[in-house]
């Protein structure tokens, strides 16, 4: 009884806030203990981040990535399932994508080569996901365990393929022969040159927009389908739904699937969208960052969009940063991350009872009253 | 030795937040008496006296034991006053032996041999004089639920308890032990003890206390001698109007067409130990059939084979006008689909999502129904419409659908679940433990709807551990012991008695026999 529940909107929007801003304090103080001055620090972040528009493209390029790999985690998060494997789901996704491409790129127009490079890449993280999956749900094995095993079975797949299939001969480094040009996603560049907008040339493409549709079907599917519902109700209580009659190894192989697949569209930015070949470093760690960004998003797309978007920043801010700023290392940067993760992840909910001190006292006892004896009656 | 009374408590007044838990509550319990908190749920009971065993300390208001003042901080500071408090649920350690349980936060020595030692010493003698035998190496995971209350009860006495809290001590008994419980009860208070038994159990309450206080919405309403106080007047008093009890509306018209039919169910479970054997049972339309046993006797897997949970391992039933082998067994929506419908035993894990909205608990296992669910997309206003009628018809307070299942009180859950249930008129609705963790005003309105069901023509079997819940609802009888049916009866041929001899297996022993059973 102590401890009521915080209420929706605080859960949702104040306790998140209140845990990043304890973060840059706390980094604050960090930055101006090493000597720098951490109001200039943070304006020069700000600014590297969103004040310029070629700026603001790397910050939604990298938020593209992270808007996926988030989406995974968190649809897996709500069948009650922990996937590590976001990092070598979305390999795999680079890899359906970059493979159909080089296989139908020159036969194909682009409007049938991206759709069947999606639905590869999606593919891909689906089966690469769908493995673990069967293990948990029919042999017992801990998904935890094996999809952190399976994200260095899929980095090895990658280098082996890329080096003993896919290089060109020849070439010194590891990469394949670039896609033809209808495997190509259109660069903001060019999307915006089309409607006649000038924007500077950057890495962010066409890709960003089916993250905010990915962001969009996930919240639909989650709270407004039947299947999305039968998802919940398992992650939530699994002896709930199988008193439901829904069956929850069918669950746990429906939640590790699209999660797949949702990281494996990370293959549609970083490959298709930038690169246009496949390489070797394309994930680089975002699969993981995913786990950062759908902890601080709460599991909720609209949550995790704007978490991609503030880890969007941190890299490409931080970027800035430790170029502009003298003495300011990258790895300030990555320290900075890691207090955000530290307060809006894993201590998400340390503040919570600070926070619902503060909100009870600011709420007028006499309204709160007839609605807390109410639900005691 | 002065005759200040064992515990004093003036004035208390307790809020939390906007809740005022207890208001200028008044209690005083004389030494070697056994006295009575009795309410419903919410009423202040446990607030009261949880601010006695220091869990929270009151807003005003002052406490004395054995006529001394005390401000009571934390429970080190109760026991240290020789206050003990057994918990509804346990607060044991299922990996560590009894003794290590005992011991556990108050060794009295630094090297744990010997420490284990004065404590084996000391609770053989507390053994002897009380009566409570416990087994001391036993893992507490092992030992019964008996067996670790008698354990609590040990442990509290171990640590100098003179006054003793019971929290609904006899919840999770069965009869036996009950007796058993209450033989120890009578046992202390003859030796000294002060007891404070928390229940809502009112029987309970006539047979042991001696004076017993009548809690509502977190004041005292009434406080009487146990000699001056009916049932049907603590009932009044707790609900705050006539609340009927017992058996009322028997049916007049005899069962009609069997709608249900299981024989031969057999259920071994992982650890190889048989919980089903041979089980046959018939459901018809228009009666109430009661499955009495003490728990674990297989009455949650019968539960759990009819509604298609559980597969059995051999077994064939047949319902609604279809088959099932144990080879293909009903599923829980095939079932649904024929018509069985299931209220659960466990409320917090089967019967609802906790952490979902009532309007989305409200359509659990039907959501797949076509005013629920078109083309796969989900009808929001269409489940919370259905949400708002089935809490109306209830009676489900607060009637707000958007609130949390977790947010309502067990009473409140439990007419939620029977609303979706009974909401698709089944044919054959299996109850489990209806009224558990339920207040007397809400019990009244369950039995009402489960009568009604029957009235209608619908089977229904209800299994509890309750006797009296057995002996209110039920037309037959049908009693379990170790997985098969130790006997089946007529309502007209049961009582107490009769069914607690079957369930502890004793045949169809005499009455005579079942006393002294029940008295040793």
């Amino acid at each position: 009884m102590t401890h009521q529940p915080l209420p929706r909107w605080a859960d949702l929007v104040l306790l998140p806030i209140v845990n990043l801003a304890v973060a840059l304090l706390a980094a604050g103080v960090m930055v101006w203990w090493v000597g720098q001055d951490p109001l200039e620090v943070l304006k020069v972040l700000l600014h590297g981040a969103f004040g310029t528009p070629r700026g603001l493209s790397y910050t939604l390029y990298y938020a593209t990535t992270f808007v996926f790999t988030g989406l995974a985690v968190a649809v897996a998060f709500h069948g009650g399932l922990f996937n590590i494997g976001g990092e070598g789901q979305a390999i795999l996704g680079g890899l359906g994508t970059g493979l159909v491409a080089l296989w139908l790129a020159a036969s194909l127009p682009a409007w049938l080569m991206l759709p069947l490079m999606l639905l590869a890449g999606a593919l891909f993280g689906m089966v690469w996901a769908a493995v673990p999956a069967y293990l948990q749900a029919y042999r017992g094995s801990h998904v935890v365990i094996t999809t952190i095993m399976f994200n260095f079975l899929a980095s090895s797949l990658l280098v082996y393929l890329l080096v003993n299939h896919l290089k060109v001969p020849g070439n010194m480094s590891v990469e394949s022969a670039p896609f033809a040009d209808s495997a190509k996603l259109p660069s903001m560049a060019t999307f915006l040159g089309w409607l006649g907008i000038e924007w500077p040339n950057s890495p962010l493409n066409t890709s960003v927009f089916l993250a905010v549709m990915a962001a969009a079907g996930v919240y639909f599917f989650l709270w407004h389908t039947r299947l999305g519902y039968e998802l919940r109700a398992t992650g939530s209580s699994a002896r709930a739904a199988a008193y439901a009659g829904i069956r929850p190894k069918h669950q746990v192989m429906l939640a590790m699937g699209l999660s797949g697949a949702l990281a494996g569209m990370v293959g549609m930015n970083e490959v298709a969208g930038v690169n246009g070949r496949l390489l070797l470093e394309y994930v680089s760690g975002a699969g993981f960052t995913g786990i950062a960004v759908s902890l601080m998003g709460r599991s909720h797309p609209f949550g995790i969009v704007l978490a991609s978007v503030l880890f969007g920043a941190l890299f490409q801010g931080g970027a800035e940063v430790s170029f502009e700023v003298r003495g300011f290392s990258r790895d300030m940067v990555v320290m900075l991350q890691g207090f955000i993760v530290l307060f809006s992840g894993a201590m998400a909910y340390v503040l919570a009872p600070a926070v619902g001190w503060a909100v009870q006292g600011l709420r007028s006892p006499a309204a709160t009253t007839s609605e807390k004896g109410a639900a005691h009656g | 030795m002065s005759d200040a009374p064992a515990v004093e408590m003036l004035g208390i007044s307790k809020r939390f937040g906007p809740v005022q838990a207890n208001a200028d509550v008044n209690l005083t319990v004389a030494r070697g008496t056994v006295h009575g908190i009795v309410g419903e749920n919410g009423a202040g009971k446990s607030t009261l006296m949880s601010v006695l065993y220091g869990f929270y300390t009151s807003d005003s208001g002052s406490i004395k034991v054995f006529g001394q003042d005390a401000s009571i901080r934390n429970a080190h500071e109760a026991i240290a006053l020789g206050i003990g408090m057994v918990h509804q649920h346990f607060m044991l350690v299922d990996t560590l032996t009894a003794l290590e349980n005992v011991m556990l936060g108050a060794e009295p020595h630094v090297l744990l041999r010997k420490a284990e030692a004065q404590v084996r010493h000391r609770l053989g003698e507390l053994m002897a004089s009380t009566g409570l035998k416990v087994a001391l190496d036993a893992l507490v995971g092992d030992l019964s639920v008996g067996d670790r209350q008698r354990l609590e009860i040990l442990k509290a006495l171990y640590r100098g308890a003179k006054i003793l809290i019971l929290d609904e001590p006899t919840a999770v008994l069965t009869p036996q032990e009950t007796e058993q419980l209450f033989g120890v009860l009578n046992l202390l208070r003859g030796q000294g003890t002060t007891i404070l038994l928390i229940t809502h159990k009112l029987k309970e309450v006539m047979r042991l206390c001696d004076r017993v206080t009548v809690m509502r919405a977190g004041r005292v309403v009434e406080e009487v001698a146990i000699a001056d106080a009916t049932l049907e007047g603590l009932a009044e008093s707790m609900v705050g109007r006539k609340v009927q009890m017992g058996r009322v509306g028997d049916s007049d018209k005899p069962a009609g067409a069997t709608l249900l039919q299981a024989s031969g169910l057999h259920v071994v479970d992982a650890m190889g130990v048989a919980r089903l054997h041979d089980l046959a049972l018939e459901l018809r339309a228009g009666e109430i059939v009661g499955v009495a046993g003490v728990s674990g006797n297989g009455q949650s897997e019968l539960l759990e084979v009819l509604s298609g949970l559980l597969v059995p391992q051999q077994g064939r039933m047949s319902v609604g006008g279809r088959q099932f082998e144990a080879r293909a067994w009903i599923d829980p929506r095939t079932a649904r689909t024929l018509g069985l419908a299931h209220v659960p035993e466990d409320r917090h894990e089967r019967a609802m999502v906790m952490s979902f909205a009532a309007w989305e608990s409200a359509v659990l296992g039907y959501e797949w129904l076509p005013q629920y669910c078109r083309v796969g997309w989900m009808q929001h206003p269409q489940m919370r419409k259905a949400t708002v009628d089935m809490m109306e018809r209830f009676d489900v307070r607060p009637r707000d659908a958007q609130l949390l299942c977790a947010s309502f009180s067990g009473g409140n859950q439990q007419k939620l679940v029977l609303a979706r249930e009974l909401g698709q008129s089944p044919q054959v609705l299996l109850v489990g433990q209806p009224t558990r963790g339920v207040d007397i005003g809400a019990i009244e309105f369950i039995y009402g709807q489960l009568r009604a069901m029957r009235d209608a023509g619908c089977a229904v079997l209800v299994v509890s551990s309750e006797l009296d819940e057995i002996l209110a609802l039920s037309d037959r009888v049908i009693v379990m012991n170790q997985g098969h049916v130790a006997g089946e009866l007529p309502i007209e041929h049961c009582n107490e008695k009769t069914l607690g001899m079957l369930m502890i297996g004793g045949g169809s022993a005499t009455p005579a026999t079942a006393t002294t059973e029940v008295a040793a």
